[in-house]
């Protein structure tokens, strides 16, 4: 499995799920996903898996949920629009501490909005885009690459803590073509899956999945013992990549596609002697808090690029804390709205001087 | 001496918590009774749905998985097509199936899925406190149609058994009523052959049981339960409306 492929992001996501063990897909077509669903509809039932195109993504997020109460590895993807349909099914496998993946290769918005590139659902994944003071574990991948292997890591984290995952891209990550190195699948060791329904079975006792705690103080046990695990993913599985942050005076930060144009003109900058870093959150929950704190350490001042109106600045400034000044660049998308490397320089140049 | 009337072994030994005069502890009997008949309850998964079914999982002694409102069809599909070998069922209120939930049952009926589909049709949202249903009958009062429903304005209660009895995918589509002793047995013989059918890999088998909410219509038991007959029965007809011999 050395080969090197070209191939496009969504087809990676695809290809990874099914390298992690993924042997069921719902789904419901929506631009610029659709060819997860046209991977997995084609590849699924070589390999004695099932593909549904649902009637709806409210209908295939519940799909989802029964084939992960059942134990399975189960996905669905979708796009912007899609995934707030799905929110209701979010809340539901979240509060019934079910896994499984959601794929969200977002556009823009609010609304109908359109196909461009968006980091838009930032909020609406990150903070419990459904009802009920949740989280899910959300992952950034910024290249193909990282596509396919976080589709893997995130099934893992997705099983180990029995919180639905999510893989945030954009349309730039997942229509784009550019060098895979696929990798067989390295099981985890992972808890056993003994809340799944099967059937009693000779168990002699039965399984129930659910959501609802109604008795006397239940249900404030049960969302005190989620956000004991939200606080154990904060601890252990928080990933970032830093990039030329050792000496830097000014750090930007950036996710997914937002961070590969910050790079570019990261790298122009330093070709001008201006000592400037990356740190790229690659979860954007559990949030790099500890990251940030560390690295503001010695630069004081963060600029924090995001396509939309500003976001996960709000994250970067309470991880900050009072250590540091955070300055924003981001634009709403829509056609024409992605800023170029240059149009970031010059935001680098503007803060690097401490204005 | 002959044993001829014991509790289902996939029934709990406890009470309900159903009003008096409901109808919910009959159907869930009846279900029960057919697991039993087919000797399927440890290869049996529920699925619950919003509303006063919800708490299946406190009756039946099997596996279940609890749906969002509307969407056990959906769930009940996920759990399918990972345990093609098991037995799968949604027990469903009409707020649930025929408003909320009207496109997840059409499509899981129209794909063919190997479920049964148990829909309690009592006219109204129990639990919610008695609002206008799809069901409720035309000049029916709830708290949401306090001058009774206006067909006018609230549209016409839906015959779900027939609705889905026009879908390829759908096998067996029957309904029948609980409000007598004969119609009783008649549901359970109906509730029994919609498992065979799963059972038998036929595909998708519904049942809907007319049932009484006297709590909510503001009647006393026996009153409520003479209103199936005398009201819902003449608009909602007891009848199997397919029955695929495929």
């Amino acid at each position: 499995m050395s080969n090197r492929l070209f191939v496009k992001g969504n087809e990676a996501v695809a290809m990874g799920a099914l390298e992690a063990g993924c042997r069921y897909y719902f789904g419901y077509p929506i631009t610029p996903q659709s060819d997860i669903p046209e991977y997995m509809s084609r590849e699924l039932p070589k390999l004695g898996g099932e593909f549904i195109q649902a009637e709806s993504e409210v209908a295939s997020i519940n799909m989802l949920l029964g084939a992960s109460a059942c134990g399975a590895r189960a996905m669905t993807s979708s796009s912007s629009p899609g995934i707030s349909l799905k929110q209701e099914g979010i809340s539901y496998m979240a509060g019934s501490e079910l896994p499984g993946l959601i794929v969200n290769i977002c556009r823009s918005g609010p609304g109908l909005g359109g196909i461009d590139a968006s980091q838009a659902d930032y909020f609406q994944a990150v903070k419990g885009g459904g009802h009920g003071g949740y989280h899910i574990i959300v992952l950034a991948p910024d290249s193909v690459q990282e596509m396919y292997d976080l589709s893997m890591l995130a099934f893992d984290l997705s099983d180990r803590y029995r919180i639905p995952a999510m893989l945030l891209g954009d349309s730039v990550i997942g229509q784009m073509k550019e060098a895979l190195i696929p990798h067989r699948y390295q099981p985890a060791d992972l808890p056993a899956k003994d809340w799944a329904v099967a059937g009693k079975g000779n168990r002699g006792k039965q399984t129930i999945v659910k959501s609802l705690y109604l008795g006397d103080g239940e249900l404030e046990a049960h969302n005190w013992r989620l956000h004991k695990r939200y606080d154990l993913l904060k601890q252990h599985e928080v990933r970032y990549e830093s990039f030329e942050c050792e000496d830097a005076q000014l750090l930007v930060t950036a996710f997914g596609s937002a961070a590969r144009i910050a790079k570019t003109a990261i790298r122009m900058a330093r070709a001008e002697g201006l000592k400037v870093g990356l740190l790229r959150p690659i979860t954007l929950f559990p949030f790099p808090e500890k990251a940030f704190l560390q690295a503001t350490s010695t630069s004081k001042r963060v600029l924090c690029v995001e396509l939309n109106a500003g976001q996960m600045v709000e994250d970067v400034r309470l991880s900050v804390a009072r250590d540091a000044d955070v300055f924003f660049y981001g634009r709403p998308p829509g056609a024409g709205s992605l800023p170029t490397p240059e149009e970031l320089l010059a935001q680098i140049r503007k803060y690097y001087e401490g204005k | 001496m002959k044993k001829v009337f014991d509790r289902p072994v996939s029934l709990k030994d406890v009470q309900t918590h159903f009003c008096p005069g409901c109808h919910h502890g009959t159907i869930h009997r009846l279900v029960a009774e057919a697991m039993d008949h087919f000797d399927v309850q440890n290869r049996t998964i529920g699925v619950a749905s919003v509303g006063c079914s919800v708490f299946l999982y406190g009756y039946f002694d099997i596996d279940v998985v609890e749906a969002p409102h509307g969407r056990a069809p959906a769930v009940a599909t996920g759990v399918k097509r990972v345990h093609k070998d098991k037995i799968v069922f949604t027990y469903q209120g009409d707020g649930d199936l025929a408003a909320i939930g009207t496109s997840e049952i059409i499509h899981a009926a129209n794909r063919g899925e190997g479920l049964t589909v148990i829909f309690v049709n009592n006219t109204t949202y129990g639990m919610t406190g008695g609002q206008m249903a799809p069901t409720t009958l035309p000049g029916q009062k709830t708290v949401t149609s306090p001058y009774g429903r206006d067909v006018g304005s609230d549209g016409y209660p839906i015959r779900m058994a027939e609705l889905l009895a026009n879908l390829e995918g759908t096998a067996y589509s029957v309904r029948v009523s609980v409000n007598s002793p004969k119609n009783i047995l008649e549901a359970g013989r109906a509730i029994k052959k919609a498992f065979g059918y799963q059972v038998e890999n036929r595909g998708f088998s519904f049942v809907e049981v007319l049932s009484a909410c006297p709590t909510n219509w503001g009647m006393d038991a026996l009153k409520a339960n003479e209103r199936v007959g005398a009201e819902m029965i003449p608009y909602f007809p007891l009848a199997v409306f397919k029955e695929s011999d495929r």
